[in-house]
């Protein structure tokens, strides 16, 4: 870890501040830091704990996806930079006192909202959000008592993307494939006594359109003790118009064809069925005669105009009833606006942006979801942060980012959090969550049992145990 | 799978690597390490190369091979084509870094990291402010 020599003094170095400790905030501090030899970074995080959708929606048997936290972990100890979790910025400090503290801001802070269906029925007991849901198993403090009822056989999760299919992988795999993993305990004593044996995965466009990815649907194909459940009508002719397809959409297509040849429901001997159902938007969830919780959903049926990745829907006025006590809503993510300071586009959902610069306000940038919207992989992110981090440090070459005056940085920022009754969580200290989180997995044969509650959290996380030794802190 | 295939060979491997700004990076690696592990342990700057330490989870570490080596890289699974589709642009002679084992007979091989984006490569934005 050679220390590399500060090309100014501390004080008169450019300081940059992040919002939101996800992938792009610390892909956006990570190529901060390497492409400029001085800035100092701080990422602020609402939660006590970094890593975004990492931690709270990758899904749990995915262990090869986080391993992005070992990155993140050398950029949070990174001798320049510093994490302040446990800050909630637009309530426990705005974004014009950061940018008062800090030569330039960068907005990371996700996608926090789910959008609604809009459909008589929506908030039903029964119904839930996919974010709510992938938060529940995951352990996100805020979702930990969803408690899902799972008492009814069919599931229908609502959108075709890979977060669907987490929804659907999750509430089908084998118990024993989910105890070695990181979902919660809480979560996984709910999926054994889960009475769902069925999982439809319903989307308004055709095979053509899913929004899903190749790995997604491979990982259904070959789930253990599962079998398709498909509708070869709706593949009809689809085979035949694969010749003009770029290679992924026509490797995915193919795939799905192949399970719908092993289709048939009735034909093997698994007893539990997934399926994709095409052509259907929802219309409204049906209760219970005592209109107390969900019990199915009408579905309008579709058909598509134009062809390809751009063909619509358009409603014949058909509809089809579905039995179901559990609805997952999984059309999309959504950005919030955060603090009255930033330019937020309402329609797009993100706040408006040219490479990264926040259209109208100097010394904003943004990166990550808040930038593009909520898609893509992580790649996809860290490529985009990477863009924003040089579109950064290129206005500093330019002037058109002003580092000519001195900025304080935490040093203003801190007093203003104590004074509020804020108390951050450091990298070092959430290395001590970290630890005690592993150390609870171990003992459960699992790679860490999370921690569910925020007190819990900023307790250990404060906490002078045998784990304090050598924790420097800067700033 | 290539550590099953390492032999402590002492003949290395010359290999060059050209970056996205089109610089060309020669090392010397060990036969039957992948190509991952000679970008790590050769310190290779090549941003967000290989996100998800070689576990097909993720295509930080598309390369392009020439035409001939592609011929002799051998057999790819469904799991590492379906991660290279979804790269950025994944042409004809694509593979994965991380899937690649170090052999003798790619002696003195050109590989390319490709263009992870399209926006990464941004034209020099005049210098304009929008500050009002
Ligand atoms: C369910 C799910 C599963 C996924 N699975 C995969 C996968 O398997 N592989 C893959 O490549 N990609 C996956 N992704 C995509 C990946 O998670 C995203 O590309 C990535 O997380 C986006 O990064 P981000 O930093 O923009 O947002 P986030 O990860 O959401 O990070 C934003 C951070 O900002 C914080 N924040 C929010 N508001 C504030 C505030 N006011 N003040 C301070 N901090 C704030 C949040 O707490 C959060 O930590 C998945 C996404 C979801 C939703
Ligand atoms: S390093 Fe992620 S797929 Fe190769």
């Amino acid at each position: 870890t050679g220390l590399r020599r500060l090309a100014s003094t501390p004080d008169s170095c450019p300081r940059v501040c992040v919002v939101g400790g996800g992938p792009a905030g610390f892909y956006t501090a990570q190529h901060l830091l390497k492409i400029h030899p001085a800035v100092q970074v701080d990422i602020y995080e609402r939660l006590p704990i970094p890593f975004g959708l990492v931690r709270f929606g990758v899904a749990p048997d995915h262990p090869e996806v986080k391993n992005v936290i070992n990155t993140f972990t050398q950029t949070g100890q990174h001798e320049r930079c510093s994490f302040h979790g446990n800050v909630s910025v637009g309530k426990d400090v705005s974004v014009e006192e950061l940018q008062k503290a800090y030569h330039a801001v960068v907005l990371s802070y996700g996608a926090d909202g789910n959008r609604s269906l809009g459909i008589p029925g929506e908030n039903l007991p029964g119904v839930y959000s996919a974010k709510d849901f992938v938060g529940w198993y995951n352990g996100l403090p805020c979702n930990k008592d969803l408690q899902p009822d799972l008492s009814s056989e069919t599931a229908v999760v609502l959108g075709q993307g890979n977060v669907a299919l987490d929804v659907a992988r999750i509430l089908l795999s084998p118990l024993d494939i989910l105890k070695k993993t990181d979902i919660t305990v809480q979560s996984l004593e709910a999926l054994a006594a889960s009475k769902v044996r069925r999982v439809l995965i319903v989307g308004r466009r055709g095979p053509l359109q899913v929004a899903c990815t190749i790995k997604e649907v491979r990982e259904m194909v070959s789930l253990p003790g599962t079998r398709p459940d498909m509708r070869a009508e709706e593949f009809k002719g689809i085979a035949e118009s694969l010749k003009d397809v770029p290679r992924p959409r026509k490797r995915l297509t193919e795939l799905m064809l192949k399970a719908v040849q092993g289709s048939p429901a009735g034909s093997g001997t698994a007893s539990r069925l997934w399926g994709f159902r095409f052509l259907r938007s929802p219309v409204e969830v049906l209760p219970t005669p005592d209109l107390t919780r969900a019990a199915g959903i009408r579905l309008g049926i579709n058909r598509l105009e134009g062809s390809g990745e751009g063909a619509w829907a358009v409603a014949t006025g058909e509809t089809e009833d579905i039995e179901c006590g559990v609805v997952v809503n999984s059309i999309g993510y959504k950005s919030l606006p955060i603090d009255p300071a930033v330019p937020f586009d309402p329609r797009k959902a993100i706040i408006p942006n040219t490479m990264g610069r926040v259209e109208q306000a100097a010394g904003l940038y943004c990166s990550g979801w808040v930038k593009r919207g909520p898609t893509g992989v992580i790649g996809t992110t860290m490529n985009d942060s990477f863009a924003t981090a040089q579109s950064l440090i290129q206005d500093m070459g330019t002037g058109v980012l002003d580092i000519s005056t001195v900025k304080p940085g935490s040093q203003a920022i801190t007093p203003l959090l104590q004074k509020r009754g804020v108390n951050p969580v450091s990298f070092s200290d959430w290395e001590k969550i970290d630890s005690e989180e592993t150390r609870r997995g171990k003992a459960a044969g699992k790679p860490r049992e999370k921690l569910l509650e925020v007190e819990e959290m900023l307790k250990t996380a404060h906490s002078r145990g045998p784990e304090t030794q050598c924790t420097q802190s800067r700033d | 799978s290539c550590y099953t295939r390492t032999l402590r060979s002492e003949d290395k491997v010359t290999i060059h690597f050209i970056n996205r700004d089109g610089l060309k990076m020669t090392v010397k690696a060990t036969p039957g390490d992948s190509l991952l592990d000679v970008v790590i342990d050769q310190n290779l700057d090549l941003d967000g190369f290989g996100a998800c330490e070689g576990t097909l989870a993720c295509s930080t570490c598309h390369l392009i091979f020439e035409e001939e080596v592609f011929k002799t890289l051998g057999p790819i699974t469904d799991e590492e084509m379906d991660m290279l589709d979804l790269s950025y642009k994944p042409t004809d002679t694509s593979r994965l870094g991380c899937q690649i084992c170090v052999h003798k007979s790619q002696e003195g091989m050109t590989v390319h990291v490709p263009e992870s984006v399209a926006d990464l490569r941004q034209p020099d934005v005049g210098t304009t402010s929008s500050s009002s």
